[in-house]
């Protein structure tokens, strides 16, 4: 565990990518095969599920350094991050620690069955042996909370001037469906041939928003443009006569969207189709917030099927007939796509239309319309472009609608996580009705940091009230709220549901009571609801 | 628990909007808005504020209470010597803070009251250890108490700074420090070996260090950087400036260089990342949650008035740990990250 803390270390301690690449070759340098097979599955985001409850590990820590609950929990939202908090209050260790990172992975895989006795004896073990910095990344591994802030693009640098090979070969390979236990460092990284893995994802190409540096001619000679979609970005790839479906987080996700199982029929032997899976039923597509009904279930039951059915609106194809085609004009991509959809002839799989334009006010206008297309805005995309791994500007823009903005009147704040820990960044935010506030929404970005710099001494000098880890506060600071949409829920008090809330300023030209209403929001939920 | 409670007098010393105020002896211990008498635990701008009449400090106290507060009436006196003002006895003892900081005993009709100031029970090269004072009231600092902060070791901290000062050297990087002019800065000056390279102060640093040094607090030879200073000059050097100069422009003619901060505030991963810094150093003037917990069993008091820090929680916990134990609010601001804030 000792070198892999270290690059743990070494990566959480700098941003710059460049020392993150170093400090990466320098751990496959000296790491085993083992290890660093372990290292690529758990940067690229395969971490262990968790094996142990997380009330449980709490309890032992806060026995283990004789501290009762609540105080264990008021400096856990002081620190804003579990294991954190507990290797920072255990007591102190010098680590003798010697096993390798493999070693430990195994033993944290192996537990997973054992009696809660059993797991209590290895993990206050396992606590003794290491040190500080040891039992944060551990208590990451048991917990099943283990990330870092390193970009695939980072680790691909990484490997690529460690290996030798190509950036986007690399990429490929660590996307799908392996794991440390099904492959070697060989098979992974360096064979060139063998068993392939059928269901393998391609790396998704990103658009960046489109900002004023963005400055081109966009001319339909030259672009194509497409509605903008807030569902889930999917890749759909049928292959051998099997269909699999990948989110961009790189979930294998087949088995949730029994919809797609539907295709396989129809969808021809090899293709890799790239879309947007929305919510949609009887020509109209739902609200996101029906979408996250299905999202975190694995069984879906049959009322659910029939309420949120979902289908793929396809907009790119990478591969065709088995091979690769990311190195084709877009415009010959496409091609191929509408003959693909038209072949299928499904329900489930909707072709993403063009938006016809002769000019830039053209699209204006049609950005214009969005909300009433139930889109979040336009797509641009450069006809002659190939499709790219990772985010990259310049071919391809997305292009949103301004978002809605209510005014409202901060009333409880809570203490943040990460780069925000001990600072009041998370608050609730409330509108009136008649003289009363009422919440709707929480917000936790769209400030700068001086900003909430301020609005945390002014929550830790206007605290009225305290209910756990949320204070309540004066209601005193106005901000403006942005929102992509708005929704009915009866889960809210409120009775509506925000798409995406972030503050967008800071109204300090506003006193509270010339917030917004409830009956505002009501009327905003009439028109784009 | 311990002390003799017989006489206890509940008001000693109150909580007023001017300070902590002593009506027997009709003085102030730190207040913060202008008074008569001033007690003055130590020299940071929080607790030694501009406008009393009369200041009552530590001798060693009193050159940095003249240069930063001008020219004030100021009386010195040493750790253990007794004064009395109508009846009331008052005497200080080290808090082992910074230099001449001192925890501020006060005695009526044998009653005694411990005022803490800042203070840390680890060692420190420029400050006097600290003393507990045996008393009936404590009135304590708690800026760290939680136990998530338990400070490494004086070795461990200075290896670290020293090891990426020498990895700073080898990347023909300057080494920029961030820590408070008085105290944390010296403290670091004195801890650090001077033969691994040239170590340059900001302005701020360089005033306060020759106070120390006249008194015989700090040996060496820390130049000022000053606009005239060479870029060659400084290459590999170590700079010490206060966390106010780190986001100025004042540091573009160091670059290119790699900024440390030395606070007790780089225990959690997430202030160090908010501070956008290369390094943190865990290095504090306050005492850590072992520091506070025996510092408030040595004094043998039964009660605890906890000041600033996490007053509210630290209270809690000595109250279920037998003290009986409130929070009162105060100005004073313990160790701060936010350059845009008071320098100390």
């Amino acid at each position: 565990m000792k070198m892999f803390a270290s690059l743990f270390e070494a990566l959480d301690q700098t941003t710059k990518t460049n020392d993150r690449i170093d400090a990466l070759v320098n751990y496959l340098e000296s790491a085993s095969e083992k290890d660093k097979l372990w290292a690529i599955a758990l940067l690229a985001g395969k971490r262990p599920k968790r094996k142990v409850n997380s009330t449980r590990i709490k309890e032992w820590a806060a026995e283990e350094a004789g501290l009762p609950m609540w105080l264990f929990e008021e400096s856990y939202h002081v620190v804003g991050d579990m294991a954190e908090t507990i290797s920072l209050i255990l007591p102190y260790s010098e680590g003798e620690d010697e096993q390798d990172l493999s070693a430990w992975m195994e033993s944290i895989l192996n537990i997973a069955d054992a009696t809660e006795e059993v797991k209590r004896e290895f993990i206050i073990n396992s606590w003794k042996k290491l040190s500080k910095r040891e039992r944060h990344v551990f208590n990451k591994l048991i917990g099943g909370s283990f990330r870092i802030g390193v970009s695939q693009k980072t680790m691909v640098k990484a490997l690529s001037k460690y290996t030798g090979k190509e950036e986007n070969e690399l990429a490929h390979r660590i996307m799908g469906n392996w794991s440390p236990e099904t492959h070697t460092y060989q098979s992974l990284i360096v064979d060139t041939t063998g068993n392939e893995d059928l269901s393998k994802p391609y790396p998704f190409y990103l658009a960046y928003q489109l900002d004023e540096k963005s400055d081109f001619d966009v001319n339909p000679n030259e672009w194509f443009a497409e509605r903008k979609w807030d569902g889930i970005r999917g890749q759909l790839i049928k292959r051998s006569g099997e269909i699999f479906v990948w989110t961009r987080g790189e979930e294998l996700v087949t088995e949730k969207y029994p919809e797609f199982e539907l295709l396989n029929e129809h969808l021809p032997d090899g293709v890799a189709i790239d879309g947007e899976i929305i919510p949609y039923k009887d020509g109209k597509v739902l609200a996101f917030n029906d979408l996250q009904k299905r999202i975190g279930r694995k069984t879906i039951g049959k009322k659910l099927l029939a309420d949120v059915p979902i289908v793929m609106i396809a907009y790119d194809l990478i591969e065709f007939e088995g091979a690769d085609i990311r190195q084709e004009a877009l415009s010959s991509r496409r091609d191929k796509l509408e003959r693909v959809v038209s072949i299928t002839k499904h329900p489930n799989l909707l072709l993403s239309e063009l938006v016809p334009f002769g000019t830039e006010e053209d699209l204006l206008h049609e950005r214009e319309n969005s909300r009433k297309h139930s889109s979040e805005g336009l797509m641009l995309k450069r006809k002659s472009s190939d499709y790219k791994v990772g985010r990259k500007r310049g071919d391809w823009w997305k292009w949103k609608v301004d978002p809605l903005v209510i005014d409202a009147v901060m009333i409880y704040a809570m203490r943040g996580h990460g780069r925000r820990a001990n600072l009041y960044t998370d608050y609730t935010f409330a509108v009136w009705n008649d003289n009363e506030l009422v919440p709707f929404t929480k917000a936790y970005s769209g400030l700068t940091d001086n900003e909430f710099l301020q609005v945390d001494r002014f929550v830790k000098s206007n605290i009225i009230e305290k209910f756990g880890p949320v204070r309540s506060v004066k209601p005193e600071l106005v901000f403006e709220i942005a929102f992509e949409g708005i929704a009915k829920s009866n889960r809210h008090k409120s009775g509506i549901s925000l798409r995406f809330p972030r503050m967008s300023r800071w109204r300090k030209d506003k006193k509270p009571n010339e917030a917004n209403t409830l009956q505002d929001l009501m009327e905003m939920l009439e028109n784009y609801g | 628990m311990g002390y003799d409670q017989t006489k206890m007098n509940t008001q000693l010393l109150k909580f007023t909007k001017k300070g902590i105020y002593c009506e027997p002896g009709d003085f102030y211990i730190d207040p913060w808005r202008p008074v008569g008498k001033a007690v003055i635990t130590h020299a940071h701008s929080d607790h030694a504020r501009f406008g009393h009449k009369q200041y009552l400090a530590h001798h060693h106290s009193v050159p940095v209470l003249h240069q930063r507060l001008g020219k004030v009436q100021v009386q010195g006196i040493n750790y253990n010597e007794t004064i009395q003002l109508n009846g009331v006895k008052i005497s200080l003892h080290p808090a082992g803070h910074i230099i001449g900081s001192s925890q501020i005993r006060v005695e009526y009709q044998g009653e005694v009251w411990c005022v803490s100031g800042d203070y840390k029970t680890d060692p420190d090269p420029v400050a006097q250890d600290f003393e507990p004072v045996k008393c009936h009231t404590f009135i304590t600092e708690c800026t760290f108490g939680l136990p998530i902060y338990k400070w490494p070791t004086e070795e461990e901290v200075v290896a670290q700074i020293e090891g990426w000062w020498r990895e700073n050297q080898l990347k023909g990087k300057v080494s920029l420090l961030s820590a408070y002019a008085l105290g944390k800065a010296q403290r670091v000056l004195s801890l650090l070996n001077q033969s691994i390279g040239k170590i340059y102060c900001h302005g701020a640093v360089d005033t306060v260090n020759q106070i120390h040094q006249q008194m015989g607090f700090l040996q060496g030879n820390f130049p000022y950087l000053n606009p005239s200073t060479s870029k060659d000059e400084i290459k590999g050097a170590l700079v010490i400036a206060p966390p106010s100069a780190i986001g100025s422009t004042w540091v573009n003619k160091l670059r290119p260089f790699s900024v440390g901060i030395a606070s007790g505030w780089m225990t959690l991963r997430g202030s160090k990342r908010r501070q956008n810094v290369d390094r943190g150093f865990v290095l504090s003037d306050h005492a850590d949650w072992p520091g506070l917990n025996s510092a408030i069993k040595a004094t043998g008091a039964s009660r605890v008035i906890c000041t600033h820090g996490y007053t509210d929680t630290f209270s809690e916990w000595l109250s279920q740990s037998g003290y009986e134990a409130v929070s009162e609010k105060t100005l004073f601001e313990g160790e701060n990250l936010d350059a845009k804030s008071a320098e100390e």
